[in-house]
């Protein structure tokens, strides 16, 4: 689908089907993302969005931003959207009334002059425009094309660019930073709890889950001296579970000895 | 035109003189009121050389001006500060420093027990500044500057005691009315430098002949208005009774011989404007005529000596306007009749000054009564200036009131008829409330409540009434005889000698009927007043006599038509301002804050509603350029 | 068939995530329509690309893609934070600042 000789001003046949083909969808896509109730189901529909316009600049010889857009756009940041979306919650949904008054009437109206206005001053603008197409500038490859404008016209940009987002990085780790309220029980502290027990019993720690010859796993209890089980040796969820196992059954067996 | 370089110290010295007595304060005291008069003189002094001088040049020579500064001059509009002094400002320069000097100097001896003396002698100065100002600016804002100063002396003169309210309160009445006059006169200065381009008065007469009747009417209704304002004509007359609350010594001068003949001087001055617009000539003899009769009727009424003789002032104006109406022969009468009258009317209210002073300021005349006994001097100056306004040949008040009730007839069929006519009722009406007054005063039951007899006035007051009565006997005749002051002023009033009026009465005639008129007059005065006058006013009087003891209702008309309506609107205005001005700018803070009310809301605290705006934001993005590019 | 159809895609794609940015209550699903208008954009440098006949339309989607894995991370790292402290991960209850 990519057109090596393009018709000035005017598309070929198999990109005007793709157009035709994608943009209704897309539109209708957007619709979805703004009328429907869930927010997850805004999200996935911005997703097939997203989707539609890389395909979109892969039309128009833009390669390397198609991929981009779907490797960052579509991968990165519709995927931390939907992770936040976990975050702040997945049942919340919004009323449908409307408590500003006139707030939807108005902004409806706005929205279609804007649209109108703006598709008008694009015909305007476009009326006599002939499309030159990138045929030329894309004759060593798009990647290479974008990346002798990048490093030299514009690297005093990248560079600053780069700066924002190790900026936006750390921001987003400020903000997300929160302050312990109680202190850290860490290592040393467990010892010094475990020896201020009323016994000693535990001092060295409890017992890891059994270890025999023939089983070896977490739900089972290790063996006590006497021949018990130690239910403190495995988790006490497995136990609650039911899924602790009996550890006599693997206790080996001593060879019947001769004499 | 000759130039002169002491016409300015006419107007500097007592302006100084007055900036000094105000600045120096208390240390003044003691001799402020000598340097007043003594400047008041000199200025009296300048102005008796001038006249030797003028008198001594040929005629065409006779005018003296003198640039002092340029005061305006802006593109093509220039006005001089300059002063000039012709046949017509010389009159009336004598008439202020002479009369104004003899006030000063009785003054010195009436304010004598006054605190505030130095302070009064300071704004007579003042006055004396502002009113040559006005008698000697050559150009219409030059006069408009003394204009505002007299009205401002004025206005300073009655509030002298502005202890009492009510004086405070005539002071602005006084100035209030004036100032609707000024209006007139900066109208007239405003359509003269329309039509002419030219405030000057030289400048006016050149052109005068080549403005459109509308324009010259417009000009002379205007400065009738001023006119009428400052001379306390119909119907801005209402203040001058009021006036008499400051002291004596200001009524005599501003009130009865100089502020208030001002508007006389106005309209005499701008003779040419008034001789080329016959309606507004017309209207000036309106205002005359009611006038005299107005001022003679609520004359009969009054008890207050003071208040009387200020009626007496309003009617003798009304004769001078009335005068200044009849056309070119006209203003030399009315100015005749100034000059006398600021002789006789000054006098006799000096001396209603002395027998207020011996009557321990009493002005009510029906607490008078018999005083002609013990104050013999006063009595026999008080009666000279009596016999001369009432017009008895061969006193001053004859002479000019005389030609001006001749020069009435002479107008012609049916107004002259009626100006001659109310003119003698005017002769009539006078001579019976000056009769009264004298009767009342000095004749008569003593009436004074008291048994202390009144004491002669010290003699620095006598003196100047007795020259201000040598005035009225003899200034009539002389002013008469040979036609001296008609040919004296004939260069400015009267320049083509026209207008010989065809003779209604024999001049003769006329003088027979004006004396006849008196002599009526007189009679009826002493037939009522001759018995016992009561003390108190009657209360059971006729509605002529309640109509002229409120002033014919000018108050009252005023408070109801101009007054209430204006303080209404006032409030109405306010109002106004208050709810639609202020409540404009209001609104906008109240919108401002309605907005934010508004906006407020959209904070709701919901991130949704905020991307819900950024979209619509984008959204408005977009149209602007989707615009942008189609 | 016009390449520019791809950009109407594009823009239609655009416009439902901003909807969607709006519309729903769970952080995460804004999160997923966010990145669906990101992709949009993404569809449609790399038309561009193919339409000027150079990789630097690429070259843009490329540096769009790492930029947005950067804002996954850290964005629901915040998401996770947020939700551990509050247990609810609705845009709605954060509404503190509102008047």
């Amino acid at each position: 689908m990519i057109n090596s000789a393009l018709e000035i001003g005017t598309t070929q046949t198999p990109e005007a089907v793709l157009f035709w083909f994608l943009a209704p969808i897309s539109v209708l896509a957007a619709l979805g993302m703004l009328l429907v109730k869930k927010a997850v189901h805004s999200a996935l529909l911005l997703a097939w969005v997203m989707i539609s316009l890389a395909i979109f600049y892969i039309a128009q010889e833009a390669l390397f931003l198609g991929i981009v857009q779907i490797v960052v756009y579509t991968g990165a940041v519709m995927m931390l959207f939907l992770f936040i979306l976990m975050l702040v919650g997945v049942e919340s949904s919004d009323s449908l009334t409307e408590n500003i008054k006139g707030l939807r009437p108005i902004a409806i109206t706005a929205a279609i002059g804007i649209g109108g206005l703006l598709t008008s001053l694009i015909a305007r603008a476009t009326m006599s425009r002939d499309a030159i197409g990138l045929a030329g500038a894309n004759r060593e490859g798009n990647a290479f094309g974008l990346a002798a404008l990048l490093f030299t016209k514009y690297v005093w940009a990248f560079e600053v660019v780069s700066a924002l987002l190790i900026t936006a990085a750390l921001g987003a780790m400020v903000l997300a930073h929160s302050q312990r309220v109680k202190s850290n029980f860490a290592q040393r502290d467990q010892s010094i709890a475990r020896f201020r027990k009323s016994s000693l019993s535990e001092a060295a720690g409890l017992p890891g889950s059994g270890v025999y010859a023939l089983h070896n796993a977490v739900d089972v209890p290790a063996m006590l001296p006497d021949g018990k089980a130690a239910p403190s040796s495995i988790s006490g969820v497995l136990e609650a579970r039911g899924d602790m196992m009996e550890s006599k059954k693997f206790e080996m067996k001593p060879e019947k000895e001769e004499e | 035109m000759t130039t002169s370089s002491n016409l300015v110290w006419l107007i500097a010295l007592p302006l100084l003189s007055s900036a000094l007595l105000l600045l120096a304060g208390k240390r003044a005291n003691a001799w402020g009121h000598l340097l007043a008069t003594t400047v008041s003189a000199s200025a009296f002094a300048i102005g008796v050389v001038e006249f030797f001088a003028m008198q001594n040049r040929d005629v065409a020579a006779r005018p003296v001006t003198q640039k002092v500064f340029t005061w305006i001059s802006v593109g093509d509009f220039q006005v001089d500060a300059s002063l000039l002094l012709d046949q017509l400002s010389i009159c009336f320069v004598l008439l202020i420093t002479g009369v104004g000097t003899l006030i000063h100097v009785y003054s010195i001896a009436y304010m004598s027990h006054d605190r505030d003396r130095r302070r009064f002698f300071a704004y007579l100065n003042l006055f004396i500044a502002a009113m040559l100002l006005l008698v000697l600016g050559d150009s219409y804002l030059n006069l408009y500057v003394g204009w505002e100063g007299v009205g401002l002396a004025s206005y300073l003169l009655i509030g002298f005691w502005n202890e009492k309210p009510a004086y405070a309160t005539a002071a602005k009445k006084a100035f209030i009315a004036n100032r609707v006059g000024d209006v007139g006169l900066s109208l007239a200065i405003m359509i003269a430098f329309a039509t002419f381009g030219d405030v000057t008065f030289k400048g006016i007469e050149e052109q005068a002949d080549q403005a459109s009747t509308a324009s010259m009417t417009a000009i002379a209704l205007m400065l009738l208005l001023a006119a009428v304002g400052k001379s306390a004509q119909f119907p801005l007359q209402s203040w001058l009774g009021d006036a008499m609350a400051g002291p004596t010594p200001v009524s005599a001068l501003i009130h009865a011989a100089t502020m208030v003949t001002a508007g006389v001087y106005l309209i005499t001055r701008s003779n040419f404007v008034f001789d080329a617009a016959p309606t507004a000539q017309l209207a000036v003899i309106v205002v005359g005529v009611i006038t005299l009769l107005f001022g003679a009727v609520i004359g009969m009424a009054k008890d207050d000596i003071k208040k009387a003789l200020a009626a007496s002032t309003m009617s003798q104006i009304g004769y001078m306007i009335l005068a200044t109406g009849l056309g070119p022969i006209g203003y030399a009468f009315a100015i005749m009749h100034l000059l006398t009258h600021g002789f006789f009317k000054a006098s006799m209210f000096l001396g209603a000054g002395s027998v207020m002073h011996g009557m321990k300021d009493e002005v009510n005349m029906r607490k008078y009564g018999g005083i002609g006994k013990y104050m013999p001097f006063t009595f026999i100056t008080f009666g000279l200036g009596y016999l001369a306004i009432i017009g008895v040949p061969p006193f001053a008040g004859f002479y000019s009131k005389d030609k001006i009730i001749e020069t009435a007839f002479n107008a012609g069929g049916l107004k002259g008829v009626l100006l001659g006519g109310a003119t003698l009722l005017g002769a009539t009406i006078t001579a019976f409330y000056m009769t009264r007054v004298v009767i009342m005063t000095f004749f008569g039951n003593e009436r004074w409540g008291h048994k202390d007899e009144p004491h002669e006035s010290p003699a620095l007051m006598l003196i100047p009434i007795s020259l201000l009565s040598v005035g009225s006997v003899i200034s009539g005749f002389l002013f008469y005889r040979n036609h001296s002051l008609e040919y004296w002023l004939k260069p400015i009033v009267n320049p083509a000698g026209e207008q010989h009026l065809e003779e209604f009465l024999k001049p003769i005639v006329v003088s027979v009927l004006a004396v006849t008129a008196v002599i009526i007059g007189v009679s009826i005065a002493i037939a009522k007043y001759r018995g016992e006058i009561s003390s108190e006013a009657p209360v059971k009087v006729n509605a002529l006599t309640k109509a002229a003891r409120r002033d014919l209702f000018q108050d009252d008309f005023n408070e109801k038509v101009f007054m209430r309506p204006g303080q209404l609107l006032v409030k109405k205005l306010l109002n106004f301002d208050y709810i639609a001005l202020d409540g404009l700018v209001r609104l906008v803070g109240a919108v401002s804050v309605g907005a934010g009310q508004s906006l407020r809301k959209l904070q709701n605290g919901y991130v949704r509603s905020y991307a819900l705006m950024m979209v619509v934001g984008v959204l408005s993005l977009l149209i602007t350029v989707w615009l942008m590019t189609s | 068939m016009s390449i520019a159809n791809y950009l109407y895609l594009s823009a239609i794609l655009f416009t439902i995530g901003a909807v969607g940015v709006v519309v729903r209550r769970n952080a995460i699903v804004v999160f997923m329509c966010i990145e669906l208008m990101l992709n949009a954009a993404n569809l449609a440098f790399v038309t561009f690309a193919r339409i000027n006949g150079n990789l630097e339309g690429q070259v843009v989607a490329f540096f769009t893609m790492v930029v947005a894995a950067c804002e996954v991370v850290v964005g629901l790292a915040i998401i996770v934070t947020i939700y551990r402290s509050r247990r609810s991960a609705s845009v709605d209850d954060a509404s503190l600042l509102k008047r």
